[in-house]
């Protein structure tokens, strides 16, 4: 769509000039705003390049370009292990959590049963407890089950704590999903399992899918948990690594962290970016309105 | 069991329509009721669950497992008493061999009142379920026959068991925990008493107490309180109409590369939060930061009440405008334009559609995530913990700084000053709030209308 810049036909002088002003207007704002978005972008990833290690040297446009700060960060701390362990723990969460979920999901979009609603009830109301507010009891309990430590045991509570969310988004989900198309299927004599991995499965994926990235996406900027419950530098996850790197270290740490951060943000945004029609299109299905 | 349910009495829908001999049998075993109907599969089910909590019992107490010279009585209980006793007591015995450690014993009697209530479910159902039977059978002289009573729990279990696993995980990993979360607010679990060292007590309401009188926790309460409500609601209103902006700017007719800028104006929703927040509480360093270099001046950005609330906001709103502005331009592409060509023709101006129509059709659409991002803005962690971190300091306050939220306050209570009492407490006061807008928020939709 070009924009028309020249006067209309039949268009008096003083629309003419409050047309040209409001688009002169519109480019100004979307050029200041695209500034404001992308400078402090540009002055992180430019850090990452910068030689010398603080935050008061480092600068936008780094005046000798150097990769030293992303050796730095792969010999002097233990990043690539921190990225392994979050890796892990993201991949095991989301296999569990896609199982979890969604059969709870489909469970309670479905199936009949004594105490449904009083179940719907009760995931809705713990949806709301920050997950936190469990850590105590949730120290002492690993403690007891020697599972502190163990960077595998955090899935447990990420899995778990976002079944209530993901039951009611999945069961929202498929409460759209007209029953009949089931019903046919047990008319033909399938049993439930049939008709759940037949029918049902592939009706869910696209919402499945979302809970997977979500899930996935989940651990590596999760902080509360890992900080409390993970204490040795070999076993941390991205988060906490990078947190402790730059906490009160801006003068010898700070290069090394804007490495880090990049190496870490560039796949996530590059992909959220092509993603995000879909996620916001998830993130909207759960309030979906009448 | 099938008939009306409105003129029963409430008793009646708990132990059935009538209390007979086969209920009283299964009122003290669990099954011989079901015996008595001649249901011996039914009754051999409620029976052995009744069985397995005995010997579960039984085989946890000191009756089995090896006593140690000179351990409390308590000790030689089994699983189901020595919970209720220790969530009771919070433990007795202090140092040497035997110590009690009453954090343990509350988790363990939350674990024994959880299982006992499942418990108490089937035992109620069983009574119910003995009476009814019994009844029908005097009434029409049929009884269920043991095949059909499995086909039936195979029928009906099937739910229970494709969530169970789940639901066990949530009971242990969610449930337990919170409910922990909230019982420590009656105790005197805080940097004074810790365990295993030291036993807590019950105090009953001290700790709210003390929220109210003593003047230093009233003054950070009711000031945290403030700061957070104000928090929530400016930073949910600035990125909202922020975002309303954004899309209308980008979807007018006059800018040309509309994906172009859209792609830019996302590429802050689009970076991990906790970076982004890292990176901009080091670009608004007052003495290095480029900001103030660029600038040439010392703009104290995080480090003076007022100019780090605002800077919170400020890089609040670079967070979370383009998620809004993602959403209004859906919706506003969505638009049925014939409401705009019948307004035109009515001759009324674009401003005027604007306010009257797309407007408030945008805000009842949106209202419900605008509730959702309140919520979260209350309990927005990330945005205060990485960007200052609750500073500045604020001598008045009781473990809180100048931009600490109720939830930065919790979590400093809980992680760096072992004030879990308090902080349980605090969890309450969150609770009641973004439980109610929840709620109220959560039964207009869709997927809850359908159910309730």
């Amino acid at each position: 769509m070009a924009v028309q810049l020249k006067r209309k036909p039949k268009e008096s002088n003083k629309t003419y000039l409050l047309r040209l002003l409001s688009i002169i207007a519109i480019y100004l704002i979307l050029i200041i705003l695209s500034v404001a978005v992308i400078y402090p972008v540009i002055w992180i990833v430019g850090s990452s390049f910068n030689e010398g290690t603080s935050l008061a040297s480092s600068r936008a446009i780094p005046k000798n370009f150097t990769l030293d700060n992303y050796i730095r960060l792969f010999q002097k701390t233990k990043y690539k292990t921190w990225y392994l362990n979050t890796l892990k723990i993201a991949v095991v969460n989301m296999i569990a959590s896609v199982f979890l979920s969604g059969t709870m999901g489909y469970v309670f979009a479905r199936l009949k049963f004594a105490g449904k609603k009083f179940g719907l009830m009760s995931i809705l109301i713990l949806q709301m407890f920050p997950t936190f507010m469990g850590m105590v009891a949730i120290y002492v309990l690993f403690l007891n089950f020697g599972l502190l430590d163990k960077p595998l045991a955090l899935v447990l509570i990420y899995a778990v704590g976002q079944i209530p969310y993901n039951t009611w988004l999945i069961k929202g989900y498929l409460n759209n999903v007209p029953k009949s198309l089931d019903e046919a299927a047990y008319v033909d004599g399938a049993t439930k399992f049939q008709t759940f991995t037949k029918i049902i499965l592939p009706i869910m994926s696209p919402i499945l899918t979302f809970v997977a990235i979500t899930q996935f996406m989940a651990p590596w900027f999760d902080f509360i948990l890992p900080n409390y419950l993970i204490s040795s530098d070999e076993k941390r996850t991205l988060a906490v690594g990078l947190y402790r790197l730059i906490n009160g270290q801006q003068n010898n740490n700070f290069t090394m962290f804007a490495a880090g951060s990049v190496l870490v943000a560039a796949p996530i945004t590059i992909l959220y970016i092509f993603l995000q029609k879909f996620l916001v299109e998830g993130l909207t299905a759960g309030a979906n309105k009448e | 069991m099938h008939s009306v349910n409105k003129h029963k009495k409430w008793w009646q829908k708990i132990i059935g329509d009538k209390m007979t001999l086969s209920g009283a049998l299964s009122f003290f075993i669990m099954g011989l009721g079901q015996f008595r109907n001649r249901q011996i599969a039914k009754g051999l089910f409620f029976f052995g669950i009744q069985f397995i909590y005995v010997l579960f019992e039984i085989m946890t107490s000191s009756l089995v497992s090896e006593v140690i010279p000179g351990q409390p009585k308590a000790w030689g209980y089994g699983f189901f008493r020595k919970g209720l006793w220790g969530i009771y007591t919070l433990g007795e015995s202090t140092g040497g061999r035997f110590r009690d450690n009453s954090t343990m014993l509350m988790i363990e009697g939350l674990i024994a009142i959880m299982l006992l209530l499942v418990y108490l479910f089937f035992w109620i159902y069983n009574i119910k379920d003995a009476n009814n039977i019994h009844l029908r059978y005097l009434e029409t002289g049929q009884r269920q026959t043991s095949k059909e009573f499995l086909d039936e729990l195979f029928e009906k279990s099937f739910a229970y068991v494709i969530i169970g696993p789940a639901l066990i995980l949530l009971m242990l990993i969610s449930i337990m925990p919170i409910l922990f979360g909230l019982l420590i607010a009656f105790t005197n679990y805080d940097a004074y008493h810790l365990t295993p060292a030291n036993l807590l007590d019950w105090v009953g309401f001290e700790n709210f107490k003390k929220l109210f009188t003593y003047t230093r926790w009233k003054n950070t309460f009711i000031g945290v309180t403030l700061w957070t409500v104000s928090w929530a609601t400016l930073a949910t209103f600035t990125t909202f109409f922020g975002g309303l902006f954004l899309a209308i700017i980008v979807n007018n007719k006059y800018v040309a590369f509309k994906r172009f800028w859209r792609t830019i104006l996302i590429i802050p929703w689009a970076i991990p939060g906790m970076i982004s927040l890292l990176v901009f509480s080091n670009f608004f360093n007052q003495t290095y930061g480029p900001l103030n270099q660029m600038l040439g001046k010392s703009i104290p950005w995080l480090n003076e009440p007022m100019h780090a609330r605002a800077t919170l906001l400020i890089v609040n709103f670079w967070l979370g405008v383009p998620y809004f502005m993602m959403l209004m331009s859906g919706l506003l592409t969505s638009f049925d334009k014939t409401l705009y060509e019948a307004a035109k023709v009515d001759g009324a101006t674009n401003t005027q559609i604007f306010w009257r129509i797309t407007f408030p059709i945008l805000f009842t659409q949106v209202l419900p995530l605008l509730v959702m991002s309140f919520a979260h803005n209350f309990n927005n962690f990330g945005a205060v913990f990485f960007l200052t971190n609750g500073g500045p300091r604020n001598i008045n306050y009781e473990y809180a700084g100048h931009t600490d939220l109720l939830i930065s306050w919790i979590y400093k209570m809980t992680v760096d000053f072992k004030m879990y009492n308090m902080a349980s407490v605090m969890s309450f006061v969150i609770f009641l709030i973004i439980g109610t807008i929840s709620v109220f928020n959560f039964s207009r939709t869709k997927a809850f209308k359908e159910e309730f």
